[in-house]
């Protein structure tokens, strides 16, 4: 080891990995994971939101998985809880959508309404 | 460096691994590969989380879902529901013994009330990172410490802030590890060294056991740390073979280390060496003591040498030495990071910091607990340890193994810290604490720890080898129904001297739990020497079993299983035990259905 920035660079490498295993987080994404989701194509969202979440350090966010949340036609479905505001609900989620979504509603806090349930039904 | 959705991680300290957790860890991996998981679900393996009565245990992050008592058969529907559908199953989580308010609320890790009164400073990683990957070490702040202090600080910068820490030795002793360090660095010479203490000899104890297995790192960069505070080269880490996996842990750790530069030469390009090797023990209880420890690691015979000299003016090979135990150590790094202020933010005023416990014995949650210094006795027994099991009354709790003591129940409101626990007549030792209830004889106990140190007396000095001997022949006579009360006194007295006159503290501490049996439970020594009697009803040559003739029904079970067929009787009359053939081996006792049968 030769300086202090080696270190740091290692060490913001394997953050990302271990980060995980910290509770205590003040936002949750909960993308529904059951069959309906999964067909639906909740695979890959699942996977940009913990690879974005991961890139940009947002320490406290947590992206879990869930079952069947009940309006199978909207799947992928993505809730985002986060302290003290009303959930969020976003329908049809896809892996470009996900990207949006973590910069601006989990990153600038503002909700991207034109993908919510809200704005369809 | 791949990204994960999900951990599963895996204790592997030796409790569970005793329990079989690496086969479940197996069956993991094996059907996450089936179900296609293998790319999204990391499984990881990593030390002790503490609470060991309830192992093997799995916790899935980003849930934090406790998974508790874990079985093979188990491992699939976890796979299946919770990994695959994001279904905990709630079945398997840890149930908190207590009363649960909110049944339907999962509660986090650190809520549960195991850990809630918990503050984990030496053990911040056990648990959490896979000791195995030094990247997982240096994510949690791993080595900073390290180039903190080699980059911005000089050798005296780092006993100063050591020293206003007041970091007091966790083996036992409590003497300051600022100070011992700042008596070796004036010293001229052209070799010294550091010893990491990791021979852990105390019957029950395994709090080094589980630091060394969980976060191995942290020992080393406080050993890399130590060795430029004083100017050693040279660190050596004293483990006892009982240890194999801490042993395998560090070997791999010390292995990883040197691959990253972290130990061998110029580290972080400043011009500072240092290395590190293990030396492993054989068996003996003695060479946990310092001298005696040195001697071994020269390759001599285990036995203590006369201080002065002290090790940090004379050591290992005679050259200055540092020695401090294993969760000394662990301390270190972050009261590099974090300073002497919030090390002492925490713990009493002349004790701060934490101190790990491995909690055993009569206790509900056996395991291992880190709390601030100040906690009382009845918080950890009762609040994290869940009190006694099976409804049966609290009588002792023996603090710091076979040098400690017994405090009874009248003593729970002490705050635990070095001062305390030495004023009312125990110490706090290594850690070790064995809680006992009303089924457990104290003068057996005394007996018990005193047997230990005759056979791990070094045999050096007479007052240990002989007076030792001499004490365990009295209590022998004593459990055996045969003492007097002469005996008693020759005990005390026999104890005083031995105190006294020892060479090192193996001979002066041998006599505490003695001493502190006959000031706390005299009555049970009086019962034993006057009435012949046993109040625990624990020793045998002071027991009698009889049937009593109204409860028995004559089922002639008791008959059938006496090993030695003393039991008469005909089916469906009272039977009864002739007293000169039984052997009082308890069988009759516990297999009578009737509660027929009274110890007395």
């Amino acid at each position: 080891m030769k300086s202090l920035e080696e270190l740091k660079r290692i060490r913001e490498e394997a953050i990302k990995n271990v980060e995980m295993r910290n509770t205590g987080k003040d936002i949750r994404v909960v993308v529904g994971m059951a069959t309906c989701g999964i067909s639906a194509g909740a695979r890959p969202v699942l996977a940009t939101f913990v690879e974005e979440v991961a890139k940009r350090n947002l320490n406290n966010v947590q992206v879990v998985q869930t079952g069947c949340i009940g309006m199978c036609t909207y799947e992928p479905i993505v809730e985002i809880y986060a302290h003290d505001k009303k959930k969020v609900t976003y329908i049809h989620v896809d892996s470009e959508k996900a990207k949006r979504i973590v910069a601006e509603h989990l990153v600038n806090g503002s909700v991207v309404t034109e993908y919510t349930i809200g704005s369809k039904i | 460096m791949a990204i994960f959705r999900s951990h599963v991680l895996i204790c592997g300290g030796t409790g569970c691994t005793s329990n079989k957790s690496q086969l479940v860890r197996k069956r993991f991996e094996e059907k996450i590969k089936e179900v296609e998981l293998d790319k999204e679900v990391q499984v990881v393996g990593t030390g002790c989380f503490g609470l060991c009565e309830e192992g093997p245990i799995v916790i899935v992050y980003p849930e934090g879902s406790f998974y508790s008592k874990m079985t093979v058969e188990k491992v699939d529907e976890i796979v299946d529901e919770h990994l695959l559908k994001g279904r905990i199953v709630e079945k398997y989580l840890f149930k908190e013994k207590a009363k649960v308010e909110h049944a339907e609320e999962h509660k986090s890790l650190m809520e549960v009330q195991f850990y809630s009164k918990q503050k984990r400073v030496a053990l911040r990683n056990c648990g959490l990172i896979n000791p195995e990957d030094i990247n997982e070490y240096i994510a949690r702040d791993g080595y900073t410490a390290l180039g903190k202090v080699l980059t911005e600080m000089t050798p005296e910068d780092v006993i100063q802030l050591m020293k206003e820490a007041n970091l007091r030795g966790r083996g036992g002793a409590g003497f300051p590890a600022g100070v011992k360090w700042s008596f070796a660095a004036p010293n001229k010479a052209d070799q010294k060294y550091i010893i990491c203490n990791a021979d852990e000899g105390d019957p029950g104890a395994f709090m080094d056991r589980s630091v060394l297995e969980g976060d191995p790192h942290a020992v080393l960069e406080a050993m890399a740390i130590a060795g430029y505070a004083i100017g050693a080269t040279k660190g050596f880490i004293y483990v006892r073979a009982e240890y194999p996996i801490a042993v395998r842990r560090l070997h791999i750790a010390i292995g990883q280390a040197r691959e990253l530069g972290l130990l061998g030469k110029n580290i972080f390009d400043s011009g500072f060496d240092f290395d590190i090797e293990t030396r492993l023990g054989a068996g003996a209880f003695v060479c946990g003591e310092e001298t005696a420890l040195m001697q071994s690691i020269q390759g001599n015979r285990g036995m203590a040498k006369i201080k002065p000299p002290f090790p940090a003016n004379q050591g290992l090979w005679k050259k200055p030495t540092v020695i401090n135990n294993v969760e000394t150590l662990a301390n270190v790094p972050q009261i590099i990071l974090n300073g002497p202020e919030w090390f002492k933010s925490f713990g009493t005023a002349k004790s701060p910091g934490t101190k790990i416990f491995a909690l055993g014995g009569k206790i509900t949650n056996t395991g291992l607990v880190e709390v601030p210094m100040g906690i009382t006795l009845r918080e950890v027994i009762y609040d994290i340890g869940g009190g006694c099991p099976n409804g049966k009354a609290f009588k002792a709790v023996q603090t710091g193994g076979p040098s400690g003591g017994c405090l009874t129940a009248g003593h729970l409101d002490t705050p635990v810290d070095y001062e305390n626990l030495a004023a009312v007549g125990s110490i706090m030792g290594s850690g070790g604490m064995i809680v006992m209830d009303e089924d457990n004889c104290m003068v057996d106990i005394a007996r018990f720890f005193l047997d230990f140190i005759v056979d791990e007396s070094c045999g050096k000095c007479t007052p240990c080898r002989v007076g030792t001997k001499r004490m365990l022949t009295i209590l022998e006579k004593i459990t055996e129904g045969k003492g007097t009360l002469e005996d008693l006194d020759e005990l005390e007295s026999l104890a005083n001297s031995i105190k006294d006159s020892s060479l090192c503290a193996l001979g002066q501490t041998a006599p505490n739990p003695v001493l502190a049996t006959l000031r706390y439970f005299r009555d049970e020594y009086i019962a034993h020497v006057v009435d012949k009697k046993c109040p625990a009803k624990h020793c045998k040559a002071l027991l009698t079993y009889e049937i009593d003739k109204d409860k028995c029904t004559g089922c002639t079970l008791c008959a059938r299983k006496c090993p030695v067929s003393c039991i008469s009787g005909t089916v469906k009359n009272p039977h009864e035990i002739n007293k000169e053939l039984c052997i009082k081996c308890g069988n009759c006792y516990s297999v009578c259905r009737f509660g027929a049968v009274q110890k007395n």
